[in-house]
């Protein structure tokens, strides 16, 4: 009997079901719990109501990051609110003996950045969070999506899920991007094809030389956007540029470990003739710097381009209608030259190392806009570390630019860093949401080269004149 | 969290004929600082709802007192966006015990199924359907039968089916949620996890 050939996705999913459900959800194994400050305190409080405790502590990792202040981290937080979820989490983790970087921690960062970094992501694995970009940890083979508060519940008290298998879809980039051109770029293009919902039920797989020669970090951003089209997640092959990221790395395997680890890990790829439920292919060459003009990631255009008319946006006339005139914008105008008010570099999409290199490639030698309130926001202290010891910060300072601390930040403004009403930011964030980025905010998304070309010139430039 | 049983739900509906319906929306960020679940029926729809000096929005349907029920009707891709479960429980604490679309995004589905929210999926067309039973009286009734999986319109008969899996549709009928039925195999899991390279 010959073999049906598997996916990566099937390989890991299958190998993680601890019982399948006849025309039910299957009961899925996890081998990664993060928790932070937002979503888990119910869940807590849940499992103290039913009387439960937590089946595997060491499997989980807390970090806060979401509610934290960008600037005096060292004080006490301001907003009683934020304060007292913070202390929920440090007391709930002590409670049942969980792993917990608090604020001030060295290893204190955004969940979706301070997993990787520390060895904790692995090839293979499951991870959940409640957060929906928790499929960046895709970027290294690993199965990994979102959750509500009663999946939290769900794992901490079994360390398993309940989950119906998503359908599987291949997306594959060919050749190789221009200059100027991100991995941001990639993915809003992408989005930008299949719109907001073009992936729903789905679990991703990029495939392509494109990804095959992105930097872990990229592969991280593109991951962390599927979510953005629906996808439930998104997923790249590990391969030497996977294993080489992660080893040394704090929490990952050492000697004979690693050995036996990297072999394992070798075998989770897509094999020849394994199907996918649908495909696409797009080629590099079609991508240019990327910017979105609406409220969702699927209204994003090529940076020298008109805003398309609605009909040629697909979707409903009035939802798009509605879109624009929120953002204050009309059918058929250019985005380039449109006035900046606020530029935010960070997040869980574009706050790692890679992200602040390609900002400060760009701002090196110039001056912020005068008008412009910048937002550079570290994914981690890690990350922070890092732009002190390569010179990145000298490079900001000279340019006027000053450095916060680690946080969500100005991606969902939860804490101070919201974009006042009717002003426009450039954003590295994922989510282009009416008021995503506080009451009344207009956000256009972008990539770092993009953010950093708003910055110097205080309007929508293609950073390509800039580089 | 238990929560109702839920089995035959006949009631008016509030339409909100809106595409990609965000879970920011349904909930903004700024709301999600409660450590307890409650209270987040009064920020449904925050900022469509209210201005920013806490007046209502006239023409936002939750403030048009024509417009009432337990069931909330939008549009294509509804509750897209964040995984904040805060969401499902805004909608529930606000009274709504079932959400039709034509399509709905995978966190928000399995967030409302795990609270006690039934999500109807229901066609284009017969979305279009509902939209326009409503628009032409407000006090249309929507029978949503969930052991047949039917979604009728009283006024006119029109009526689809909808899908659910059974294991879902049981626990829903019954008031079961998931972790009771993973407590149950924690042996099992126990098992699982002994071999578990990680």
């Amino acid at each position: 009997m010959s073999k049906i050939p598997a996916t990566l996705f099937d390989k890991v999913w299958d190998s993680h079901a601890v019982r399948k459900i006849e025309d039910g959800p299957d009961v899925l194994f996890i081998d990664r719990h993060f928790i932070h400050e937002v979503t888990s305190p119910v869940a807590f409080l849940g499992l103290e109501n039913r009387g439960l405790s937590v089946m595997f502590p060491e499997k989980t990792f807390a970090t806060a990051d979401h509610n934290t202040p960008t600037i005096n981290q060292h004080l006490p937080v301001q907003d009683p609110l934020s304060a007292n979820q913070l202390k929920a989490l440090e007391s709930n983790t002590a409670k049942y003996g969980i792993s917990h970087w608090g604020l001030g921690n060295p290893r204190n960062g955004i969940v979706h950045v301070v997993g990787p970094e520390n060895g904790i992501t692995l090839p293979g694995m499951t991870i959940v969070c409640g957060d929906s970009h928790t499929s960046t940890h895709g970027a290294f083979g690993a199965i990994a999506f979102g959750i509500g508060t009663s999946e939290v519940e769900m794992v901490l008290s079994s360390q398993c899920i309940m989950q119906q298998k998503p359908k599987k879809m291949r997306i594959t980039v060919t050749g190789t991007t221009g200059k100027g051109i991100t991995p941001k770029d990639v993915t809003l293009y992408i989005i930008s094809q299949l719109t907001a919902a073009g992936a729903t039920g789905y679990f991703v797989e990029y495939a392509g030389e494109v990804f095959e020669q992105m930097s872990m970090e990229g592969r991280m951003t593109v991951c962390n956007m599927s979510i953005e089209m629906g996808a439930r997640g998104g997923i790249i092959a590990p391969d030497e540029t996977t294993f080489a990221y992660i080893k040394g790395r704090e929490k990952a395997p050492q000697g004979a470990a690693w050995d036996n680890a990297v072999a394992y890990w070798k075998t989770l790829k897509t094999e020849e003739g394994a199907t996918f439920d649908k495909e696409y292919t797009f080629n590099a060459a079609d991508i240019e710097p990327m910017i979105t003009y609406g409220t969702n990631p699927g209204m994003g255009m090529g940076i020298t381009q008109r805003i398309p008319v609605a009909q040629e946006a697909g979707g409903s006339a009035a939802s798009y209608e509605k879109s624009l005139q929120y953002m204050g914008f009309q059918e058929q105008e250019p985005m380039l030259g449109k006035k900046v008010d606020y530029v935010f570099i960070g997040s869980c999409t574009n706050g790692r190392i890679e992200d602040f290199r390609a900002f400060a490639s760009v701002v090196k030698g110039r001056k912020k806009a005068d008008g412009v309130t910048a937002w550079i926001v570290p994914g981690s202290h890690i990350v922070e570390q890092q732009i002190r010891e390569e010179g990145i910060l000298d490079i900001l300072t000279a340019a006027g630019f000053e450095l916060r601390q680690p946080g969500c930040s100005a991606c969902l403004a939860m804490n101070d860093d919201k974009v006042p009403a009717g002003k426009y930011a450039v954003s590295t964030s994922n989510r282009n949401f009416e008021g995503r980025q506080g009451p009344g905010s207009r956000t256009m998304l972008a990539s770092p080269l993009v953010a950093a070309a708003a910055a110097v010139t205080g309007v929508v430039t293609d950073p390509r004149e800039l580089i | 969290m238990a929560y109702d049983k839920f089995t035959v739900l006949k009631s008016s509906a509030v339409p909100m004929p809106i595409e990609n319906v965000d879970t920011d929306q349904i909930i903004p960020a700024r709301f999600l600082k409660a450590t307890e679940r409650k209270g987040f029926g009064d920020n449904l729809f925050r900022d469509w709802r209210y201005n920013a000096d806490g007046s209502p929005k006239n023409d936002f349907v939750l403030n048009n007192p024509i417009y009432s029920g337990k069931i909330l009707v939008g549009g294509k891709n509804f509750g897209s966006g964040s995984s904040r479960e805060h969401a499902a429980w805004a909608i529930y604490d606000y009274g709504f015990r079932c959400v039709v679309s034509s399509f709905f995004a995978d966190i928000f589905k399995n967030n409302s199924l795990n609270i006690g929210i039934l999500p109807v999926q229901v066609s284009p067309e017969f979305l279009h359907k509902i939209f326009t039973a409503i628009e032409s009286n407000p006090a249309s009734e929507l029978v949503v039968d969930l052991p047949a999986q039917t979604i009728t319109i009283s006024a006119t008969g029109e009526s689809e089916t909808f899908d659910i899996n059974s294991y879902k549709k049981h626990n829903l009928i019954n008031g079961y949620d998931d972790i009771d039925y993973l407590q149950a195999m924690k042996e099992d899991i126990k098992t699982f996890a002994a071999k578990s390279m990680y």
